[in-house]
C-alpha cells in the first residue's frame, strides 16, 4: 500500500494558501527581494472577508435543477462547486488534494481505494458528515435508472462501502491510478443522506448556503458559518446571474453591475483590455475544438487520408483569427499543455499542403472531395473555421464542401452521425479520463469511431500503473498514436477567457474548469478598493 | 346592450376554438423538431441508456396522440401540468415570469400610449409644420432601427456614459416598485420607441382624414378653437382605427419582447419559451403559447368592443 493524499505533497511545495499566509510576514522582505514571484504575491492584499460578489455566467436555463446528476452547464456547475463539498479537489497547479477525504490509500493493483473522511465537516442543515452521506451521494449516480451525467465515471466502480463512519472504500472493476482525480468531477457532490437516499435539494457542505435560486435567471448564496475551511469563502454572500448575451454580460461588467464575467467576446477583447478597471484572465485549459472523421467508412478508413486532412488545416491561422491568440495549437490529440502527462517532445503538426498531397497519393487518390458538417453549436465560430479550413485545404488538393447544419438539435442529428463534422470537448482533467471517454474503442462518445489496438492496450495498462514515470511514457506514446492515426483533427485548444473587476483579488487561477475551477466564490475576495 | 353581449359571447367561443387550434399546431410543430427533451437535455453527454431512462421516466414512450389527449384533459381541468425538464409545476414556473412580462408591457404602455396619442394629435393640429416633420422623422427613425440596436444605443448613452439606469434589468420578487421601475426603465424605453411610430401615425392620419368632413367645418364656423375641434369633434370619430392599432401594439408589448429580454437579461415569458423550445419541454411551450394566443384573442376582442362602444352607429344598428 502506498500512501497518498495530503502526505504525498512534497514539503517544499509552496501551496496557494501558505503563500498567502506568509505573504504578510515577508512583506517587507519581498519589497527588497528581487524574486518576481514574491513581489507579485506581495502586491495582492491578504484575503479578507466581506462583500456581496456578483458574477455573470454565460449559461443557465429554466430547465436546470439542483440535482448534481443533472448539471450540464456552467451555471449549475458553479453552484455545485459553491454549495457542495467534494471528496477531492484540484489545485491551481493541476494536482489533486484532499477535501472531504482527508487522505487515501490504494492497493497495488489500483483497484481498492480507501478514503479517510475529514472529521468535523458539517452540512448546511447542521448534520455532521459521515460515510453514509458519501455512499448515498455516490450511489445516487450508480442507480439503475440514473439519468446522471456522471454515470460513465461511476460505472467502473464495482462496490462502494463504509468501513466505520470515517472511512469509505471504493472497489473498482479495473485498476485506475487516477481515481481521486475523477472524484473531483462537479457531478459527484457530497450531499446529506436522507433515509439512505441522496438529498438533492441543494443542501451541501460547501462554503455557501443556498439562499434563493430562480432557474435560468439567478441564484444567491450566503456564507456558511460552520464551513470546515476557515481560510476560504471570503465573501459574505454571492450572486450568479445567467446572462447569455455576451454583449449584455460585457455591459453589466463595464457598468459595475457585476464583478466578474466568464466567456468574453474574443472579437472585441482588445477593446475590453483598454478598460483599466478590468483584468482579463486567459487561462489555458482542457477545452479543444475538433473535426471528427468517421474511421469506419471510406474515405476516412484509410490512415493516410486522415493524415492528409490533418496536414491540410492551417492551425496558426485558426488560433490567430478564431481565438485571437487566446489558445494553444493542437496536435491532433486531446491532451492539453496543462496536463501533467502532456507529451512535450511530440513535434507540432504544421499546415503542409505538400505532405497532404503526399499522403493522398499514398492512399491512391489524386484529390479528395469531402463534406464538412458544421454549425456554431459545435463551438463559437465553427462556421467561419470551416470556411478557413476549406480555403487552406484546397491548396492541398482536398476540396471541402461546407454543409451548414442547424444549431438546434446539432448534438442529436450531426454529432457522432455524420462522416466529417465539427465538434468540441470541454476536456477532462486527466489523460486516462479523456482517452477513456472519447477515444477508447468502446467509448460511447468516440467521435471518429476510431479503434487502434495498441492504443487501447496502452490505455488499460496505463490506467492501473502507479509509477508516474512509466505512465508518462505510455501516455506520450498514446498521444503520438492518436496524433498520427486518430480520427480527429484537433487544430486548437481554446483558453478560458474571463474578465474581472480590479476590485476582485485572487491567486493563481486553476485550469481544470472555468472560473478558477468553478470555485471563484470560495477562492476570490474583495481587495481594498 | 344585448347585441354587445351576443358579440362578446360569440367572440369568446371563437377565441376558445382558436386557442385549441393553436395548441394542436404547437404540439405538432414541436414534434417535427429534431430530437426530444431527452436528447436536448443530455446534449453532448447523452448515451442510449440515459436517453431511454429519461424518456421512460417522463412518459415520452407513449404515442403522440395519447400524450396530447392527456395534456388536453389536464388543461381542461385547469392543470397546466409539470415541466418535463425539472418536474416543477408550470403554474409556479410561469407566474413570476408572466408578472414580469405584464409589468414591463404595462410600464411601456403607460409611456407609449399617451405620448403617441398626444404626439399624433399635435402633429395633426400643426400638420405640415416643422414640428409635425420632427415627430414624423423621430418616430419613423425609431421604428426603422432594429430593437436591439436601439437598446444598445440607450445602454451606451444612459447606462455606460451617464450611469442613470442599469444595463441589466435585474428584478426579483424582493424588489420594490421603485427598484422595479428603475430596472425596467431601459427595456420599457426601448419598447416605447419601437411601438410609438405606428400609433402616432395612425392617430395623425385618422384625424386628418376626418378634418375634411362637413361637421368639422361646421364646428370651425361656430368659432371653436382648433384644439377643441380636434378633441371634441374629430377624435371621437377616430377612435375605432386608433384603438385597433393601440391594442395590436399592446399585444406586441407582451408577445414580441424576446430580443429586448435577451439584451437586458429580463426574466420574462419570452426567455422561458425560448428555453423550453430548445429543450423540447412541450407542456411549458404549450402553456406559454396559450398565454400569448389568449393575449391576442382578448386584446382583439377588446379592440372590437371598444370600436363598437365608441361608435353610436354600430351601438344602435337600425
Amino acid at each position: 500500500m502506498s500512501k497518498w493524499g495530503e502526505h504525498s505533497k512534497p514539503a517544499l511545495t509552496v501551496s496557494r494558501r501558505s503563500v498567502l499566509k506568509s505573504a504578510a510576514a515577508v512583506g517587507a522582505l519581498a519589497i527588497t527581494s528581487s524574486g518576481a514571484t514574491l513581489s507579485v504575491v506581495a502586491q495582492e492584499s491578504a484575503p479578507k472577508r466581506g462583500g456581496h460578489f456578483k458574477l455573470g455566467v454565460a449559461a443557465g436555463a429554466t430547465s436546470d435543477s439542483l440535482d448534481p446528476g443533472t448539471y450540464t452547464n456552467s451555471f449549475t456547475e458553479l453552484f455545485g462547486k459553491t454549495l457542495h463539498g467534494y471528496l477531492t479537489g484540484i489545485d491551481a497547479d493541476g494536482k489533486v488534494n484532499g477535501e472531504i477525504a482527508e487522505s487515501w490509500d490504494v492497493s497495488k493493483d489500483a483497484k481498492t481505494w480507501i478514503f479517510k473522511l475529514r472529521k468535523g465537516v458539517e452540512f448546511h442543515n447542521g448534520k455532521s458528515l459521515d460515510a453514509k452521506d458519501v455512499l448515498a451521494s455516490i450511489n445516487h449516480h450508480r442507480e439503475e435508472q440514473s439519468k446522471s451525467g456522471a454515470k460513465p465515471i461511476v460505472d467502473p466502480v464495482d462496490e462502494v462501502r463504509a468501513d466505520g463512519p470515517g472511512t469509505v472504500v471504493f472497489v473498482l472493476k479495473d485498476g485506475n491510478a487516477d481515481f481521486p482525480y475523477l472524484l473531483e468531477d462537479f457531478h459527484l457532490a457530497i450531499v446529506p443522506s436522507k433515509d439512505g437516499k441522496a438529498d438533492v435539494s441543494g443542501v451541501g457542505a460547501g462554503g455557501y448556503v443556498l439562499d434563493n435560486i430562480d432557474y435560468g435567471v439567478k441564484g444567491t448564496g450566503k456564507r456558511f458559518a460552520n464551513y470546515w475551511k476557515s481560510d476560504a469563502a471570503w465573501f459574505d454572500s454571492f450572486e450568479a446571474l445567467a446572462i447569455h448575451d455576451v454583449t449584455a454580460r460585457t455591459n453589466a461588467l463595464a457598468t459595475g453591475q457585476i464583478h466578474a464575467m466568464e466567456r468574453c467576446d474574443l472579437k472585441t477583447i482588445h477593446l475590453l483590455e483598454r478598460n483599466k478597471d478590468l483584468e482579463i484572465v486567459s487561462i489555458a485549459g482542457t477545452q479543444f475544438y475538433c473535426t471528427a472523421m468517421d474511421c469506419k467508412a471510406a474515405p476516412f478508413d484509410n490512415a493516410d487520408v486522415r493524415l492528409a486532412v490533418k496536414h491540410a488545416i492551417n492551425r496558426q491561422q485558426l488560433l490567430d483569427t478564431l481565438l485571437h491568440g487566446h489558445g494553444k495549437l493542437g496536435n491532433d490529440h486531446p491532451i492539453g499543455s496543462t496536463n501533467r502527462f502532456f507529451a512535450k517532445n511530440l513535434p507540432q503538426r504544421e499546415f503542409d499542403p505538400e505532405k497532404a498531397r503526399f499522403h493522398l497519393k499514398k492512399a491512391g487518390l489524386s484529390d479528395l472531395k469531402i463534406s464538412l458538417s458544421t454549425a456554431d453549436a459545435a463551438f463559437p465560430g465553427a462556421v467561419d473555421a470551416a470556411a478557413i479550413y476549406q480555403q487552406d485545404a484546397a491548396k492541398a488538393g482536398v476540396s471541402i464542401d461546407v454543409v451548414r447544419e442547424p444549431n438546434d438539435g446539432y448534438w442529436d442529428t450531426v454529432w457522432l452521425k455524420k462522416p466529417f463534422y465539427m465538434s468540441y470537448w470541454l476536456g477532462r482533467p486527466t489523460a486516462d479520463w479523456m482517452f477513456s471517454q472519447g477515444y477508447a474503442a468502446d467509448a460511447a462518445w468516440n467521435q471518429g469511431h476510431w479503434k487502434n489496438a495498441r492504443f487501447n492496450e496502452l490505455l488499460v495498462a496505463a490506467r492501473s500503473e502507479l509509477d508516474d514515470a512509466k505512465r508518462s511514457e505510455m501516455y506520450a506514446e498514446m498521444q503520438s498514436i492518436c496524433r498520427d492515426d486518430g480520427g480527429e483533427v484537433i487544430p486548437v485548444f481554446a483558453n478560458n477567457v474571463s474578465a474581472l473587476s480590479r476590485k476582485i483579488a485572487h491567486t493563481k487561477l486553476a485550469s481544470n474548469w472555468d472560473l478558477d475551477g468553478f470555485r471563484c466564490a470560495e477562492r476570490w475576495w474583495f481587495a481594498d478598493a | 346592450m344585448a347585441p354587445i353581449a351576443k358579440i362578446i359571447g360569440q367572440r369568446v367561443a371563437l377565441g376558445m376554438l382558436t386557442l385549441w387550434i393553436v395548441s394542436v399546431i404547437i404540439f405538432a410543430g414541436v414534434q417535427f423538431l429534431p430530437g426530444d427533451i431527452a436528447t436536448e437535455m443530455l446534449g453532448q453527454s447523452a448515451t442510449a441508456e440515459t436517453i431511454a431512462a429519461f424518456r421512460k421516466s417522463l412518459g415520452l414512450d407513449l404515442p403522440v396522440h395519447l400524450r396530447y389527449a392527456y395534456w388536453l384533459a389536464d388543461v381542461l381541468r385547469g392543470d397546466l401540468g409539470t415541466a418535463l425538464s425539472n418536474g416543477r409545476d408550470i403554474g409556479e414556473l410561469i407566474r413570476p415570469r408572466l408578472f414580469n412580462t405584464l409589468f414591463l408591457a404595462l410600464t411601456a404602455a403607460i409611456m407609449a400610449v399617451p405620448s403617441a396619442l398626444l404626439g399624433g394629435l399635435l402633429s395633426a393640429l400643426y400638420r405640415n409644420t416643422f414640428f409635425d416633420r420632427l415627430i414624423n422623422v423621430f418616430t419613423l427613425s425609431s421604428i426603422s432601427l432594429p430593437e436591439f440596436f436601439i437598446a444598445y444605443i440607450l445602454i451606451m448613452v444612459l447606462s455606460a456614459k451617464a450611469g442613470i439606469f442599469p444595463s441589466l434589468a435585474d428584478v426579483d420578487s424582493t424588489a420594490g416598485l421603485a427598484g422595479r421601475l428603475n430596472a425596467v426603465a431601459l427595456p420599457a424605453l426601448t419598447l416605447t420607441l419601437a411601438v410609438l411610430a405606428h400609433m402616432t401615425r395612425m392617430t395623425r392620419t385618422s384625424i386628418i382624414n376626418l378634418l375634411a368632413n362637413q361637421y368639422i367645418e361646421t364646428a370651425r364656423l361656430k368659432g371653436l378653437p382648433e384644439w377643441r375641434v380636434l378633441v371634441r369633434h374629430a377624435l371621437p370619430n377616430a377612435w375605432a382605427p386608433i384603438v385597433t392599432v393601440v391594442v395590436l401594439n399592446l399585444a406586441y408589448l407582451i408577445t414580441g419582447v424576446v430580443i429586448v429580454e435577451v439584451v437586458f437579461v429580463y426574466p420574462g415569458l419570452g426567455q422561458l419559451i425560448v428555453d423550453s423550445v430548445q429543450k423540447r419541454d412541450i407542456p411549458v411551450v404549450q402553456a406559454c403559447s396559450l398565454i400569448f394566443a389568449a393575449t391576442y384573442v382578448l386584446l382583439n376582442l377588446t379592440a372590437d368592443v371598444l370600436s363598437i362602444v365608441t361608435n353610436p352607429r354600430l351601438m344602435h344598428p337600425k
